[in-house]
């Protein structure tokens, strides 16, 4: 899942790109409220992690800025200010979930997946699909109750998948999916995590479809 | 005195005994010139009517002469009876010195010695204020006189007369006083109980407007106290809000940073984050200890006095303590402070926290290997400080917020407390100077100016 990090404190920031690039998450992070509206306009997050203060403005204003134009990207604020009013602020303002500093890692990638899980309108925090089963929050696969190993790279592709079965993904979609922007992506990687996955779980568990994209292949 | 009411009471007592003690002393000194102006007046016309009778013959002076000899009883007048009873005493006497004459209450011997006018004798154990007149004419005396201790009998009961009433009403005055002190003091009452019902964080102003005028000052400067505590608490409160607030963000990234480090299989991401947290810790120390100077440049209400104070060798300790960190960044501060302000005058510790404290905003912000410049001068009993960087600084549209507390610079790259200048400038406050920034060509300056006194 790609996540927009939104902190000034560089140490926080790094902390949390890198914390939660371990719990499964391509992290992209920006520190002011400009390059977060500039983010926010030109690429699509399955979350945002919001600082309240920044230091060109209010993270609140980030907030309202994103719901006013319809985006609807779930949210979860993060504040040394956690009085009851000032969560009751955020929310109002459009947060999906509220974190008081300091925080743990767990309960931030925690509630990361739960507002994706609502946002997505899913019950269950498991994906499933045919005999496949994927649990976010552990990381695990399971193929007709065996577990099956995968890398981080090739686990987020399989989630992406399964998170919207029947839609086509674009080769750059998964990408961006993938990977933050500062790192680089060689051309044919998406294809390579594809042929794994395959080899993993069945010749038929990923379809192409040719010149758009890939979706899983019908059980 | 402990009690206002008690106090009060007993000046107002003491006071009113003390004039009417004088009104008495006055009344006694006024009556007894008065009788004796009158009762002399009396002794003179007295004696003169004497002597004139006698003139006139209608008393046989040479018969009574001739009697006084056969009778030791000389004639007398009578007197009536009554409380001032004796009121005169008359005798005449002969030239020759025998007695022609005496009223009944005056005594055989002889009154007076002297000749003429009056004087004070005593008779007997009596004592007389006398007149005497010699009528040549006829070779007689006449000697008229009063008891002196009458006299002192009609002053005393004119006296008694006006102080035994007010013995009598003293206990009342005192009761009416004691009651109309406890009255007049009512508001105070009124003040202290509004005052002893209210909460220790209820500091909001006494209503004055009810308050009798001489109780005002003293609203006035309880007022004004009010004021200054509640200031004093807001600035505290939101202190400490803003303290904690700010220290929860660091503790938030060495938290993350510290989770990366126990549960990364890899040394290279251990390795980082351990180092992430050594940083942080650093940073949050720093953020500690202006917390601290920010509390304790907030908490000073008085600029302690001027001290001598050697510019030179305070620039050079605060570039030492800075030393690790312009180690680690390359920078170096030149300093050039001619050696008349080796001995100004300033509270050192004001300025130290000023000088500091932008002193490593330059040596944090600063390019890598650059140097920082920082020139003293004194013109006209002030001082002025240029610190100049080759850093980008910030615009002037930043200038006002870069004040406020907790401000970080949009150029700071998510470091420092953002409580630097927020010092510096209530630090300058205090010292009576001014803060101005200036961006150059080639670099950001800071401007000190503040009054100094150059010994």
């Amino acid at each position: 899942m790609r996540i927009l990090v939104v902190e000034d404190d560089d140490i926080l920031r790094d902390g949390l790109k890198v914390g939660l690039g371990l719990a499964g998450f391509s992290i992209d992070t920006v520190s002011t409220v400009a390059d977060a509206s500039e983010a926010l306009a030109v690429d699509r997050f399955d979350a945002v992690v919001l600082d309240r203060m920044l230091p060109d403005g209010s993270g609140l204003d980030v907030l309202k800025t994103m719901r006013r134009a319809e985006n609807r990207t779930p949210v979860l604020l993060l504040t040394a200010k956690d009085d009851v009013s000032d969560r009751i602020d955020g929310l109002d303002a459009g947060a999906d979930d509220y974190l008081g500093k300091p925080f743990d890692l767990d309960e931030v990638a925690a509630r990361l997946r739960a507002i994706t899980r609502r946002a997505a309108g899913r019950a269950s925090a498991q994906l499933r699909f045919g005999d496949v089963s994927l649990d976010p929050a552990s990381m695990t696969v399971e193929k007709q109750g065996c577990t099956i190993g995968l890398s981080r790279r090739e686990f987020s592709i399989l989630q992406a998948l399964m998170e919207n079965p029947s839609a086509i993904h674009s080769k750059q979609a998964l990408e961006q999916r993938l990977y933050g922007w500062q790192e680089d992506v060689e051309s044919n990687t998406i294809e390579v995590h594809v042929h794994k996955l395959r080899a993993k779980l069945g010749a038929g568990a990923i379809e192409t479809v040719r010149g758009v994209g890939y979706r899983l292949g019908r059980p | 005195m402990r009690s206002m009411r008690l106090r009060l009471f007993l000046i107002l007592l003491a006071t009113t005994g003390a004039v009417w003690l004088f009104a008495v002393s006055w009344t006694y000194l006024r009556t007894q010139h008065q009788v004796e102006r009158v009762l002399d007046a009396r002794l003179t016309e007295a004696a003169r009517m004497v002597s004139s009778l006698i003139g006139d013959h209608h008393i046989d002076v040479a018969a009574a002469v001739d009697a006084s000899r056969t009778s030791d009883a000389a004639a007398a007048f009578t007197v009536p009876e009554g409380d001032y009873n004796r009121h005169l005493s008359c005798q005449i006497w002969s030239l020759q010195g025998q007695l022609v004459s005496r009223s009944e209450s005056a005594p055989a011997t002889l009154l007076a010695g002297h000749q003429e006018g009056f004087s004070n004798t005593e008779v007997d154990g009596e004592r007389w204020r006398v007149y005497a007149v010699v009528n040549p004419a006829l070779g007689v005396r006449v000697l008229v006189g009063d008891s002196l201790e009458m006299r002192e009998r009609l002053i005393g009961d004119v006296i008694k007369g006006q102080l035994l009433p007010a013995i009598a009403i003293l206990p009342l005055l005192a009761a009416f006083i004691w009651l109309s002190v406890g009255r007049g003091l009512a508001p105070l009452d009124v003040l202290a109980v509004t005052l002893s019902r209210r909460s220790a964080d209820e500091l909001h102003s006494v209503e004055d407007e009810r308050a009798p005028r001489e109780v005002r000052p003293l609203l006035a400067s309880l007022n004004s106290l009010f004021r200054r505590v509640r200031e004093a608490r807001d600035r505290e409160k939101t202190f400490v809000a803003y303290a904690a607030h700010e220290l929860k963000t660091p503790l938030a990234g060495l938290k993350a940073q510290a989770q990366i480090a126990l549960r990364s299989d890899s040394d290279a991401v251990r390795d980082r984050a351990l180092s992430q947290i050594s940083t942080s810790v650093d940073r949050t120390g720093r953020l500690v200890r202006q917390l601290i100077d920010m509390a304790t440049v907030d908490s000073v209400e008085t600029v302690r006095a001027a001290e001598p104070v050697d510019l030179r060798e305070m620039v050079a300790e605060i570039t030492g303590e800075l030393e690790a960190a312009r180690q680690s960044r390359e920078i170096e501060i030149l300093a050039r402070i001619p050696d008349t302000l080796t001995n100004c005058a300033f509270d050192r510790n004001l300025m130290r926290l000023a000088l500091r404290n932008i002193l490593e905003n330059a040596v944090q912000y600063a390019p890598r290997n650059s140097q920082v410049e920082l020139s003293a001068a004194e013109r006209a009993g002030v001082l002025s400080i240029d610190i100049t960087d080759r850093g980008a600084g910030f615009d002037g549209a930043e200038e006002t917020r870069i004040l406020e507390r907790f401000y970080r610079g949009s150029t700071a790259g998510g470091q420092g407390s953002g409580l630097g200048l927020s010092i510096v400038r209530m630090a300058l406050a205090r010292l009576g100077g001014e803060l101005a920034f200036r961006k150059k060509d080639d670099g950001f300056c800071v401007s000190l100016a503040l009054p100094v006194a150059v010994r």
